[in-house]
Formats: structure tokens, C-alpha cells, sequence
């Protein structure tokens, strides 16, 4: 318990915005390291490893960018949902079930012009992720029922729904393993070595793609949308202070619904990067934690796209890097590196109060005396 | 006679794999009546299923396993305490953080010290619980009616199953009859009455935490020392938050509360049994749909269509002492 007292308004912003947070991941990645001692590895190896893994050389950074690219989708859809107050963690069924629409779109429309086929599939992903966010959205705003509990929910029906298309459905019917046919080729979306190969470069097999720029992009409509609009406004008001907004006008419900539909459509378009980008089929089970990492993303970022580029990108490393760790030290499992995105929501959402008072005062304090000097 | 063997041992099942959701329940009553929410009873549950199974193959005694469980849920339950009621954090991101964080660190540790992806060591008589045949069962099995209540219903259960339903009348009391009862639920209701008349409100919070911790913990030790002998990965698989849902349904009240569990506990036994029946005029069921009824379920219930849930008044809300 501290019983410090700090004037916000004089604490500067990148205190609060800058070091607390650089604080927090701090203390996430020093118990993280006492978990891989507890595993039996060398901790400070396993950063190196982590550091060559995700820069050393061009493929390894590659992939990094490529995973920086679901955790940016995942990161924005937690983000959006957040500030109506709404905990959307239901981003991994968003994701299978967006898939879906790319898949549906790209196979039944290949005969468009390549680059309509590609606006249509990013369109499908959107709306099936925001579809599948709709019942939950819902039933929070008439019902009542928790948006938390009901988005777990339909992570577990998505799945169970998504075994049965892929089983009985939708599957490659040549093949054993449940996954579907691969999309023709022509409208696979152009990979980093396309592009590198024009400029010279020749480097082998990555999975990034033309995807990353889609994320960037969404970074700015995110910003936009939710801070230079009327209705971001409205929906921030809602998660304000829903009371007080209801007194001004803002319907709840309408905003809720919104925001849950934007906020899975985002969650869905990591379907575009998997499956139009990268495996170019729907694999079972192919969101694979990403839509969980969402949430420490968003966390650690802020809730703001400025926040959640370096969170994404930090993450990236830790993904790749992270394969790096587990190639070279039989002990670290990838499931390490979940434990790792559990410390890192626990320090800088649940408990980014902390230290937070002490930093801040301890700023406040330094400042005025250079003012008075 | 074929059919009623079929309804006993339905209602048998019906019993065994309601008694985590049970146990979850009334850990989750115990938080939320004090006006914590709790989502971490997933996490918790997996944590103490981990605990358990390493305990007792290691120290080769169950109960020293559960004994293990039960420290380290209540050590869990405190961090939640500390980021939640002490440092006024959200209630719901305290939460999801335990749940991952322990998803990870089960998985990771399982394999980091036996080896094998998420799984530890299948546990030997010895180091799991037993089935309880209780006192003339086998004698009694063939009166009709009462043979088939008492020996192919009541008896043979794991000690968890008895433990579970025994803990719902001493729950009900200690909530509703109780003195310390009612400053659990003044608490919930309205913080700022109770801290006024002078009982403190994070004390009897971190007090309704510890127990929340206990109870969770006999759930995940049912999961890998009873029902099964070994721990596996992401063995809870969405318990916790059916509990959750089944405490909600039964308005955070215990007696409900055990109704809503066992009506899960039903619905699964049944997927079970369902899974390549064909049914007439429908056909066979995809089973995956089978699989997915109980979450189907739990959405259907939380939507209240059987009626409109009252949360304590103050749940989600750290309480902020005024100076």
C-alpha cells in the first residue's frame, strides 16, 4: 500500500507513458527469466539466442515481422473492444472463423481481376470475424451475460465448428489430415522474397508478405477511427462512464455492438496473412495463440496504435526468437513463451500501479528542482 | 432393466464430472460474494491439477499432492488479491494474466522435467486416489431399486465426489448463517457500510480469496489424481469458466448454484454417451457439435433466458478507503 500522493498533472507524459511501462516489461522479463532457471536453462543464453533468433540474420528478421503482423491484427482488436470497456478474448475464434471467410471468398471469386479478389477477401475476413463477435456483443449489451465468458465460449464452438467444416465439409478430399484444398496460385498474396527479388536480394523462405502493409494500414484506421471520430467518441464515452453517456445521448447497445464487429473484423484478418499469405489452405487450429497474445500486445501498448507497433514488434522477436530458444535448449518448450505473455499482461495491466506512484513522484520531484535551480 | 442400469450409470457419470464444476462454484461465490470477480478459476484449477500430480509422484501420497495444490492455489489467489484488491488493478486482466501465464507454465514445466510435451508421469496406486466402495455394496447391489441407488449411484466414487457435495451445505452455512457470512457479503454489496462499522474491508477480502484458493484447489486434484492418473496439457479444458457460468445461473447462491453444475454435468455425460448414436430421424450427430453442447449451453444459460442474474453490487469495483 502507498500512500503517495502525485499532482498527475505534473507528471510528464513520457513518465507515465514511457518508463512506467519500460518498468513493468522489465519486471515480467526478470521472473520470466527465473522461470527458465526453474527449467534448468541459462537465462541470460536464452536472450542471446532470442537476439540472434530475431536479427542475426535476414530470414530470422523476416519472420519476425511476419508474426509481428498477427500480433499487430490481435493487439488492435483487444485495443478497440477495450476502450467501450469490453473484454473481447475471444480473438483466437475471431481469427479461425475470419479464415473461414477468406478461404470462401478467395476460392468462389479466383476468377476476379487478382487485386478485386484480395479486397474481397480482406472484406470476408472482416465480416466473419465481426460476425462471430456479434452474438457475444449481443448478448453483453441485452442479456448481460459477460462478454469474457461468452467469447471463451465461442473460442471453444468456433473450434469445435471449424473440425467439423474441415473434417466433413471443406476438406482436401486427396488428403488425410483435415485442412483444405490450396488456393490457385495466382492469387496468393506476393511474398517478401518477390519483392526482395526484384530489388537483388536473394534470401530463402519466409512467411512474411504483402499482409504487413494491410496491418500498418489498420494502425492508422484504428487511430483514426477510434480518436477522430464522432463515434469513437461516443464509444469511448460508453466505456467512460456508460451512465453519463446515456444521459448525453450515446445509445450503449449501438456502440457495444460496434465495437465488438470492429474489433473481431480485426481479429479476423489475421486469416488474410495466414491464409492468403502464408499457408494458402486452412489448417486446423492455424491461429495458434495469437489471438490470446492479442491481449498482452494491447496491454503493454497501451491500448493505443502508437503503443501497440513496438508491443507487436516485441512480441515478434520473442515468437521468433523464441523458436530459436527452443531449437537450441531441449529444457524451453514455445509453451515458455506463453508464460512469458501471462507476466507480461500481469505486470503492465493488472498490476501497472505497482511501482507507478513511486516513479512518478520520484520524477515530479527531480523536475521541480531543476525548475527551481 | 437394461434401460435402468443405463439411467444409474448416466447419473453416476453425471456425478463424477460435475464435481470440479462443484468445487469451482463455490470458490467462485466465496470471491465474488466478497466482490472479486474471478476468471482465474480456469487457471487455478489447471494450476492445482499441475501441483497435484507432480506432488504425489514425487512424495508418493495423494494427499500430500492436494496439500501442495492447495498452497500454491492459495498463493495464486493471493497474487490475484495483491494486483486486484491491494493495488486497485483490473479485476478481469488480473485474471486472464494468471489464466495464460499458468496455460504456459504448466505446459513448460511439465516438459522441461519429465520430458514428454505436457505430460507428467502416469501415477501408481499408491500416488493417486482410489475409488471408496462403500460398506456392503457388493451385497446389496441386486435389491431392486435401492441395490441399484445405493451400489451403482452412491457408492464408488472418488473421495473428491463426496468431499464436493458435501461442501455445498457447509458453504450455504458459512455464507447465509454465519456472522463472518455476512461481512462476505456486506462487503460485496456495499464496501464502504462494512468499512464504516469497522471491519476491514482488504482483510475480509484477501479471507474470501484464501478460501476461494482452497476450494479450487480439490478441483484440479479430482482432474489428475482421481479421474485420471497423470497430468495433461490444458487438461480443465474451459471448466472454470463453465463453473463460472453455472455460479452465475445459480444467482451466486450455493444450492442453485449445485443445480446449474450438475445440469453440466449432465449435459456432458450425455455428449459422451451421444457420440456415434444414431438418433432417429436425425441421424448421427456430428460429434463435434456433441463436444461443443456444453459450451453451447453455458451460453444459452448465461444469456438468462431462465431469468435475470443479480450481480453482487459491487463486484469488478476495488474499494478505494476515502481519507
Amino acid at each position: 500500500m502507498s500512500n503517495i500522493v502525485v499532482d498527475k498533472s505534473k507528471v510528464p507524459w513520457w513518465v507515465s507513458n514511457v518508463i512506467v511501462p519500460l518498468v513493468n516489461l522489465t519486471l515480467a522479463l526478470l521472473v520470466s527469466g527465473l522461470f527458465v532457471f526453474i527449467a534448468g536453462e541459462n537465462p541470460i543464453e536464452a536472450v542471446k539466442l532470442i537476439i540472434y533468433g530475431s536479427f542475426g540474420y535476414i530470414q530470422g528478421f523476416a519472420y519476425t515481422l511476419y508474426y509481428t503482423t498477427n500480433f499487430i491484427f490481435t493487439g488492435l482488436a483487444f485495443a478497440v473492444a477495450f476502450h467501450c470497456r469490453l473484454f473481447n478474448i475471444g480473438g483466437e475464434g475471431q481469427a479461425y472463423i475470419g479464415g473461414l471467410g477468406v478461404f470462401l471468398v478467395a476460392i468462389n471469386l479466383s476468377f476476379l481481376p487478382v487485386p478485386i479478389v484480395w479486397l474481397l477477401a480482406i472484406f470476408g475476413a472482416f465480416l466473419f470475424g465481426a460476425a462471430w463477435a456479434y452474438i457475444p456483443a449481443y448478448l453483453q449489451s441485452k442479456r448481460g451475460s459477460h462478454v469474457v465468458i461468452t467469447t471463451i465460449m465461442f473460442n471453444f464452438i468456433a473450434s469445435s465448428l471449424m473440425i467439423f467444416l474441415l473434417v466433413d465439409v471443406i476438406r482436401d478430399t486427396n488428403q488425410m489430415a483435415p485442412h483444405t484444398v490450396k488456393l490457385p496460385e495466382e492469387i496468393w498474396l506476393p511474398s517478401f522474397e518477390a519483392f526482395s527479388g526484384i530489388l537483388g536480394i536473394k534470401i530463402r523462405y519466409s512467411p512474411l508478405n504483402l499482409t504487413f502493409l494491410l496491418a500498418i494500414a489498420s494502425l492508422f484506421f484504428v487511430w483514426f477511427l477510434v480518436w477522430k471520430t464522432k463515434w469513437g467518441y461516443e464509444m469511448r464515452a460508453v466505456g467512460h462512464n456508460t451512465q453519463a453517456a446515456i444521459y448525453a445521448g450515446i445509445s450503449p447497445h449501438k456502440n457495444i455492438i460496434i465495437a465488438m464487429c470492429i474489433s473481431g473484423g480485426l481479429a479476423g484478418l489475421l486469416g488474410v496473412n495466414e491464409i492468403l499469405g502464408v499457408s494458402h489452405k486452412i489448417q486446423a487450429g492455424f491461429p495458434a495463440g495469437y489471438g490470446f497474445t492479442g491481449i498482452a500486445v494491447a496491454l503493454m501498448g497501451r491500448n493505443h496504435p502508437i503503443g501497440i507497433l513496438p508491443a507487436a514488434f516485441l512480441f515478434g522477436i520473442l515468437y521468433q526468437g523464441g523458436s530459436e530458444v527452443t531449437f537450441e535448449m531441449p529444457n524451453i518448450t514455445r509453451y515458455m513463451f506463453v508464460a512469458v505473455q501471462g507476466l507480461i499482461i500481469l505486470f503492465s495491466g493488472a498490476l501497472e500501479n505497482l511501482f507507478r506512484p513511486q516513479i512518478e513522484s520520484f520524477f515530479v520531484r527531480r523536475l521541480n528542482r531543476e525548475v527551481n535551480l | 432393466m437394461e434401460f435402468l442400469s443405463d439411467i444409474a450409470s448416466l447419473i453416476n457419470s453425471t456425478l463424477r464430472i460435475s464435481t470440479p464444476l462443484v468445487f469451482a462454484a463455490m470458490a467462485g461465490i466465496f470471491a465474488e460474494r466478497s466482490g472479486v470477480i474471478d476468471f482465474s478459476l480456469e487457471g487455478k484449477m489447471l494450476m492445482a491439477a499441475f501441483v497435484a500430480a507432480v506432488g504425489s509422484y514425487y512424495l508418493g501420497n495423494p494427499w500430500l499432492g492436494l496439500l501442495l495444490a492447495i498452497i500454491v492455489c492459495v498463493c495464486l489467489s493471493m497474487l490475484h488479491g495483491f494486483a486486484s484488491v491491494t493495488h486497485k488493478g483490473d479485476q478481469v486482466v488480473s485474471c486472464v494474466a494468471i489464466n495464460i501465464l499458468i496455460i504456459g507454465l504448466t505446459t513448460a514445466l511439465a516438459a522441461a522435467w519429465f520430458g514428454q510435451a505436457g505430460l507428467t508421469p502416469t501415477l501408481n496406486e499408491d500416488q493417486r486416489f482410489l475409488e471408496i466402495h462403500l460398506p456392503f455394496a457388493d451385497a446389496l447391489r441386486d435389491i431392486p431399486v435401492i441395490g441399484t441407488l445405493y451400489s451403482d449411484i452412491l457408492s464408488g466414487h472418488y473421495v473428491f465426489v463426496y468431499l464436493a457435495y458435501l461442501s455445498v451445505p457447509l458453504v450455504f452455512w458459512i455464507v447465509f448463517k454465519t456472522s463472518f457470512g455476512l461481512r462476505l457479503r456486506a462487503v460485496g454489496e456495499n464496501p464502504s457500510a462494512v468499512d464504516t462499522a469497522g471491519i476491514n474491508v482488504f482483510t475480509m477480502r484477501y479471507k474470501a480469496l484464501a478460501i476461494n484458493g482452497v476450494l479450487i484447489a480439490f478441483a484440479g486434484a479430482h482432474l489428475s489424481t482421481a479421474v485420471n492418473a497423470n497430468f495433461f496439457r490444458e487438461m480443465s479444458a474451459g471448466r472454470g469458466y463453465l463453473a463460472l457460468a453455472a455460479m452465475i445461473f445459480g444467482k451466486w447462491h450455493p444450492k442453485t448454484a449445485l443445480i446449474a453444475c450438475l445440469l453440466f454435468g449432465f449435459t456432458d455425460a450425455l455428449q459422451i454417451r451421444l457420440q456415434g448414436v444414431e438418433l432417429p430421424a436425425i441421424g448421427e450427430i456430428p460429434v463435434q457439435l456433441i463436444q461443443a453442447l456444453p459450451y453451447i449451453l453455458t451460453v444459452v444459460l448465461l444469456a438468462g433466458f431462465v431469468g435475470k442474474a443479480i450481480a453482487p453490487n459491487a463486484i469488478g469495483q476495488p474499494y478505494i478507503k476515502e481519507r
